[in-house]
């Protein structure tokens, strides 16, 4: 009975604009958004794109009274850190909102820690937690290999492992996963733990960035705290990401994010120091080359 | 005699998405969930058990519905309610409150009657099903 009152209820129209989907559900505006908002990362921006297709369609299919059951979108994301990975989550969870497959779009980000307890009995209790409070959204989980720790056979981790997949199975109108890490320690994640693999539709990798790349973030960080370089300073720039990038801890984008802060911290130090009288705006949202030149890097020492 | 009480007792039960709207509603209003439940159904019994803590922070009604599936796990033939809390007043108060499970079978109520002074009569119920002890009541 009820069945049937599904199917009639299902289909309620004949035909379908997709285009006209595309734009009225805002799904546009959100990949025209990833496009200018974020610098490079063009393998990223094609599997998003394709990836939405599909999901407009599927919907559309859906509407048309062709059920199909509902997608897996449980994803992974392996990448270098600072490569972008949760930026690009939390565009995904908007898109996937727009297009009806999570019912409130926030993202919840967590890592081990929050996921795993200190003694028996704290762990379920706390991924469920977790879980709960993503549900409707995305859960976003960083360096999601370290759950699991097979020198050690009485690691909690196990267990938010176990929960895990069993939401991400029974719950998967509910909530989207997405596991992030470096791309090495997540194959072998999923190597030793199949029930991840087989429940993952989507594996995005995230390269690294350019020295050019990394250069045009900059200057739309920069921008964006309404700050500005100018010829010297650029330079100055493009020659710090290179010296920062042969130097360990080298996190990609949020290096950048790094020195523009301390760039800041130096230029507000000058600007201070130098200034007599009333000063504008311009040199207040002015960075110099000297602000970036005085950073340890290049007197041989290493940033963070 | 199917006990009715909180909210929506006139209407038939609800099913899971019913219940989901509902609870969707409740946290759209900002209210806190609290998941409770009991094997004495008699209506002067207001402290029912918690399942787990009251909900403050889960944004969607799916958390809440998961918690109610866990709870139908293992006390599945007893009555489990759904309460709302509102805090704005400056202290909790119950704003809906409606049962979402109950045990198949639900024998009533029996009606005792006691004479007392002056051959006048004082009534009580009771359930039937409060006879036999805590968590073996309905099984
Ligand atoms: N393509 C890009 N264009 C502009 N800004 C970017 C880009 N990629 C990353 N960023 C910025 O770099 C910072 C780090 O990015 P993000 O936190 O997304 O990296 P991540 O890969 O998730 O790192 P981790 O996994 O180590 O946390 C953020 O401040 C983000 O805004």
């Amino acid at each position: 009975m009820e069945n049937e009152d599904d199917k009639k209820e299902l289909k309620t129209v004949s035909k379908v604009n997709l285009k006209e989907d595309f734009q009225s559900s805002g799904v546009a505006d959100i990949l025209l958004e990833l496009d200018n908002s974020l610098i490079g990362l063009e393998p990223v921006k094609t599997r998003i794109r394709e990836t939405a297709s599909l999901l407009l369609v599927d919907k559309a299919r859906e509407r048309l009274g062709l059920v199909n059951e509902s997608p897996t979108l449980h994803m992974s994301f392996s990448g270098n850190p600072g490569t972008g990975k949760t930026t690009v989550a939390l565009k995904i969870a908007g898109l996937l909102y727009r297009l009806g497959y999570v019912r409130k779009g926030h993202l919840v980000s967590v890592t081990r820690d929050d996921l795993v307890g200190q003694y028996i009995g704290h762990t379920a209790p706390k991924t469920k937690e977790v879980l709960k409070k993503a549900m409707g959204g995305v859960l976003f989980i960083d360096e999601a290999y370290y759950l699991y720790r097979p020198e050690n056979e009485r690691d909690y981790g196990q267990e938010a492992i176990e929960i895990l997949l069993q939401v991400m199975e029974n719950n998967r109108d509910d909530l989207v996963v997405v596991l992030a890490g470096y791309k090495d320690k997540m194959d072998k994640f999923f190597e030793s733990n199949p029930g991840f693999r087989s429940r993952i539709a989507h594996h995005i990798d995230f390269p690294d960035y350019s020295n050019d790349e990394l250069l045009e973030i900059a200057e739309v960080m920069v921008s964006g705290m309404n700050y500005k370089f100018n010829k010297k300073s650029k330079e100055a720039m493009a020659e710090y990401i290179e010296m920062r990038r042969k130097q360990p801890h080298f996190a990609n984008a949020r290096s950048i994010r790094n020195a523009i802060d301390r760039a800041r911290l130096r230029q507000a130090n000058r600007v201070f120091n130098n200034s007599e009288g009333p000063i504008g705006a311009t040199f207040l949202s002015q960075i110099e080359d000297v602000d970036i030149m005085q950073s340890r890097v290049f007197s041989g020492g290493i940033d963070k | 005699m199917r006990v009715t009480q909180g909210t929506f007792s006139f209407l038939p039960d609800f099913t899971d998405q019913q219940i989901h709207e509902q609870v969707q509603y409740c946290i759209d209003n900002g209210w806190a969930l609290s998941i409770e439940h009991t094997d004495d159904p008699h209506p002067r019994n207001t402290y029912w058990e918690m399942w787990g803590h009251p909900m403050f922070d889960n944004p969607d009604a799916a958390a809440v519905v998961y918690e109610l599936n866990e709870c139908r796990k293992v006390y599945g033939s007893h009555y489990i309610k759904i309460v709302a809390f509102d805090s704005s007043p400056g202290w909790e108060s119950i704003r809906l409150s409606f049962i979402v499970n109950r045990p198949t079978e639900e024998p009533g109520f029996k009606l005792n009657r006691t004479e007392i002074k002056g051959r006048n009569i004082q009534y009580s119920i009771s359930p039937y099903s409060s006879d036999k002890p805590q968590g073996s009541r309905y099984k």
